[in-house]
C-alpha cells in the first residue's frame, strides 16, 4: 500500500507568532516546526507501512526552509519526499494550496493520503476535503483510529461526544487527531539514512499549474487588517492562607454563580 | 436586504448563534434536514426554511449533504452562506468552495458588512478578512455571538432529493455516542470546571466533578490530564479539544499553556486555582487563588452548600 503524508511547516504554536508587513505568517523566524498534528499523520503512515508494506512519500508545499521539516519525516522513516517550492505560491489561500497539492497527488501513485486534522498555524481543517473534492477520492477525516483490510479502510471519526465508524474503499484521504498514536522520535540511524533519501523539488509550472492561479494575487480571500488582541488583564489574585476557598466562594457569590 | 443561507444541524446553541449572527446581516434562509433544525430556525428568526428530505443522507459522510447544499446555493445565489465551525460544517464548506470555485473563511468570530473577524494564533491576533471571489462563505466559531431568539413563522419549502451513488463513497457504519451523563454538554454549558495535571489522578477528578455539580456546570480537562488518563479525551478543552466560551470557567491545577487558552479564553469570567503563583493562567484570571486545589475547592463546596 502506497501512502502519501501531507506535512506543513509552521511556526511553533507554543511560542509568540506574528504576521509580517504583508499580513502573512512570518515564516522566516528560527522557530519553525512540523505542524504538530502532522507528526501523528507521519506516525500513522509508518505504522500502516509496517503492517501492510508499501512506500511512504511525504508531500509538502512551503518555502525553501520547509526542507527541514521534510528531513525530519525522512528521519522518522518516510521513504521519499516531494517538496513544492515556488515564490509564486507565497500568500496562497486554501483553494490555491489545494490546487497545487492535488496536482502533485495526480503525479504520485497512492492508495491512501494521510494529513493532520488541522495545521497548527492557520488551523482551517479543510485541506483533506478540498483535496477529496479535487481528486474524487473518499475522505474519512478526523480519525482517532485507522484500520486497513484489503482495499477497505475503516476509520473512527472522533466527535465531541463519541465517534462514528466510517468505511470506504481505497483510494482514500484521511486526517488524524493527536489521539491516534504517539509519534516516534527520529533515531540517529534514521537521521543518517535520511541524508540518502530522495527529495524531489517541484514548481507550479512542473505541476502544470498556471502561476497566475496561485499566490497572494489569485487568493479568493484577503486579509484587510490585523491587530494584537488586548491581553486579558489579571483580576484579583489572592494567596491561600486558610481561607482562599472562602474568598473564592465570596467572589462566585458576588458574581451570582452560587 | 442581503440574502443569507445558513446550514442548521440539529445541535442547539452553536446553530442558534449562527442564525442570530446571520439575522444581523440580512434575510435568513435556513437549510434543515430534520424537524428539530426546522424548529430552531423558526425560533431564531429565519424568514424561510428549506426542509430537505433525502433518503439515506445520514448513512454517508459529508458528500450527500455537500451536494445538496451546493445545489441550494446555486439556486438561491446568496450574499453569504454561513455554517457552524464544526468538523462537519468545515468539511461541507470546503466542498462548497471547490464546487463553486468560491473563497472560504473558517472559524469566523464576527461578521458585518466590512468583513469577517478571525482570531488567529490561539487568539493572540485578531484579523479582519473578506472574500474577494464569490459570496461570503464562512464557518462561524462557537461563542462568536450570543444566541437571541426571534420567533417567527418562516415559509417552509420542502425539498426532496435522491442521494446520488457518487456521494456514497464513505459509509457511516456505526454511530457511538458516549453519553455525557446528567451534566450539561461541554460546548453548551454556562459553567465549565476544568482540572489539569495538578489534579493528580483519575480518582481525584471526583472533586472537580463535585465542584461542577455545585455550580451546575460541565467538567473539562487539560490535555495533560486527558493524556495521563485522569479524564476521558472528549472532555479536553483547547486547541485540539473543545472550544468553550461559558459565563464562568474554573481552571484547577492547570498551568494555562497557549493551546489550552485557545479553547477557553473567550469565557466571560475566568477563575484559577494553582499552587504556582507564576502560572500563566493567573495572567488571564478574573479571580485567582494561589494555593492547593485540595484545600481550596473543598472550602468552596462548603460555602456553596451554606449559601444554597
Ligand atoms: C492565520 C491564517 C488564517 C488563514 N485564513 C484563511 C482563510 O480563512 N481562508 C483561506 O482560504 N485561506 C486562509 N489562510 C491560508 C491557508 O491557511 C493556507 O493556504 C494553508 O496552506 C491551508 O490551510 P491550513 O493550513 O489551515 O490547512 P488545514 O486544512 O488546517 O490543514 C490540514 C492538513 O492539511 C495538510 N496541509 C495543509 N497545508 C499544507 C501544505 N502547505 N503542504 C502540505 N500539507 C498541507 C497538513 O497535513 C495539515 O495538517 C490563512 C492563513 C493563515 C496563516
Ligand atoms: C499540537 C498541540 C495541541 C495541544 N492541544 C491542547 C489542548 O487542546 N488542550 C490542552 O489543555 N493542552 C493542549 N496541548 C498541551 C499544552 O501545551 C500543555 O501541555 C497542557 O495544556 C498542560 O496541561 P496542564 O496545565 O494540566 O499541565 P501542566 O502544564 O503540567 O500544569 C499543571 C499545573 O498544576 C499546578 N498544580 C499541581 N498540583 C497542584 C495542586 N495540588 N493544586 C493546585 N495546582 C496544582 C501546577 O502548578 C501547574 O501549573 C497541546 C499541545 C500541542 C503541542
Amino acid at each position: 500500500m502506497n501512502i502519501v503524508v501531507l506535512v506543513k511547516q509552521v511556526p511553533d504554536s507554543g511560542l509568540a507568532r506574528q504576521l509580517d508587513a504583508q499580513l502573512r505568517v512570518d515564516r522566516n523566524g528560527p522557530n519553525n516546526v512540523m505542524g504538530e498534528l502532522d507528526e501523528y499523520a507521519v506516525e500513522a503512515a509508518l505504522q500502516l507501512k509496517e503492517a501492510h508494506g508499501g512506500e511512504v512519500t511525504v508531500l509538502t508545499l512551503g518555502p525553501d526552509q520547509a526542507t527541514e521539516t521534510v528531513r525530519k519525516t525522512l528521519a522518522m522513516g518516510a521513504d521519499k519526499a516531494v517538496h513544492i517550492s515556488d515564490e509564486a505560491a507565497a500568500g496562497s489561500d486554501a483553494l490555491a494550496t489545494s490546487k497545487l497539492l492535488a496536482a502533485a497527488l495526480g503525479r504520485l501513485e497512492w492508495d491512501l493520503v494521510i494529513a493532520g486534522a488541522e495545521s497548527t498555524d492557520s488551523g482551517m481543517g479543510v485541506m483533506p476535503h478540498l483535496l477529496a473534492a479535487r481528486t474524487g477520492a473518499a475522505a474519512a477525516t478526523g480519525a482517532r483510529k485507522i484500520d486497513v483490510d484489503g482495499d477497505t479502510i475503516t476509520v473512527e471519526h472522533q466527535r465531541d461526544n463519541g465517534y462514528d465508524v466510517l468505511t470506504a474503499s481505497l483510494p482514500a484521504i484521511v486526517s488524524v487527531w493527536d489521539t491516534i498514536n504517539t509519534p516516534r522520535y527520529p533515531s540517529l540511524k534514521g537521521i543518517m539514512a535520511a541524508k540518502r533519501k530522495s527529495v524531489e523539488t517541484l514548481t507550479a509550472a512542473d505541476l502544470g499549474v498556471d502561476p497566475s492561479e496561485i499566490g497572494g494575487d489569485a487568493a479568493a480571500t484577503e486579509v484587510l487588517s490585523a491587530t494584537d488582541r488586548p491581553e486579558r488583564t489579571a483580576g484579583q489574585i489572592v494567596t491561600d492562607e486558610g481561607d482562599g476557598g472562602r474568598q473564592l466562594a465570596a467572589f462566585l457569590a458576588a458574581e451570582k454563580f452560587i | 436586504m442581503a440574502d443569507i443561507l445558513v446550514y442548521v444541524p440539529e445541535s442547539g446553541k452553536h446553530a442558534a448563534e449562527v442564525l442570530t449572527l446571520a439575522r444581523s446581516l440580512g434575510d435568513v434562509t435556513a437549510i434543515a434536514f430534520d424537524d428539530q433544525s426546522t424548529a430552531l430556525a423558526s425560533e431564531y428568526g429565519a424568514a424561510k426554511v428549506y426542509r430537505v428530505t433525502a433518503d439515506g443522507v445520514d448513512d454517508y459522510f459529508v458528500e450527500p449533504k455537500a451536494t445538496i447544499l451546493t445545489d441550494l446555493a446555486r439556486q438561491a445565489g446568496p450574499d453569504a452562506f454561513l455554517l457552524p465551525s464544526t468538523d462537519e460544517g468545515k468539511a461541507l464548506a470546503a466542498r462548497l468552495a471547490v464546487a463553486l470555485d468560491n473563497g472560504l473563511l473558517t472559524d469566523v468570530t464576527g461578521l458585518d458588512a466590512e468583513g469577517a473577524r478571525q482570531d488567529i494564533f490561539a487568539g493572540a491576533t485578531v484579523t479582519a478578512s473578506k472574500i474577494t471571489k464569490g459570496f461570503t462563505l464562512a464557518t462561524v466559531k462557537a461563542g462568536a455571538t450570543a444566541a437571541e431568539p426571534a420567533p417567527g413563522e418562516p415559509a417552509v419549502e420542502a425539498v426532496e432529493v435522491r442521494v446520488a451513488d457518487a456521494d456514497k463513497r464513505v459509509r457511516i457504519a456505526e454511530r457511538v455516542d458516549e453519553p455525557a451523563g446528567d451534566r450539561p454538554g461541554l460546548s453548551e454549558a454556562d459553567v465549565v470546571v476544568s482540572g489539569g495535571r495538578g489534579v493528580g489522578s483519575a480518582e481525584d477528578f471526583a472533586l472537580i466533578e463535585r465542584v461542577a455539580d455545585a455550580l451546575g456546570g460541565a467538567v473539562g480537562a487539560s490535555r495533560a490530564a486527558t493524556d495521563a488518563g485522569y479524564y476521558p479525551h472528549k472532555f479536553q478543552v483547547g486547541q485540539t479539544g473543545t472550544t468553550v466560551s461559558p459565563q464562568l470557567y474554573v481552571a484547577a491545577g492547570i498551568s494555562g499553556a497557549i493551546q489550552h487558552r485557545a479553547g477557553m479564553q473567550t469565557s466571560k469570567v475566568i477563575v484559577a486555582v494553582n499552587k504556582d503563583a507564576d502560572a500563566p493562567i493567573f495572567g488571564m484570571a478574573d479571580f485567582g487563588v494561589v494555593g492547593d486545589l485540595f484545600e481550596v475547592l473543598p472550602q468552596v463546596l462548603e460555602e456553596a452548600e451554606k449559601r444554597k
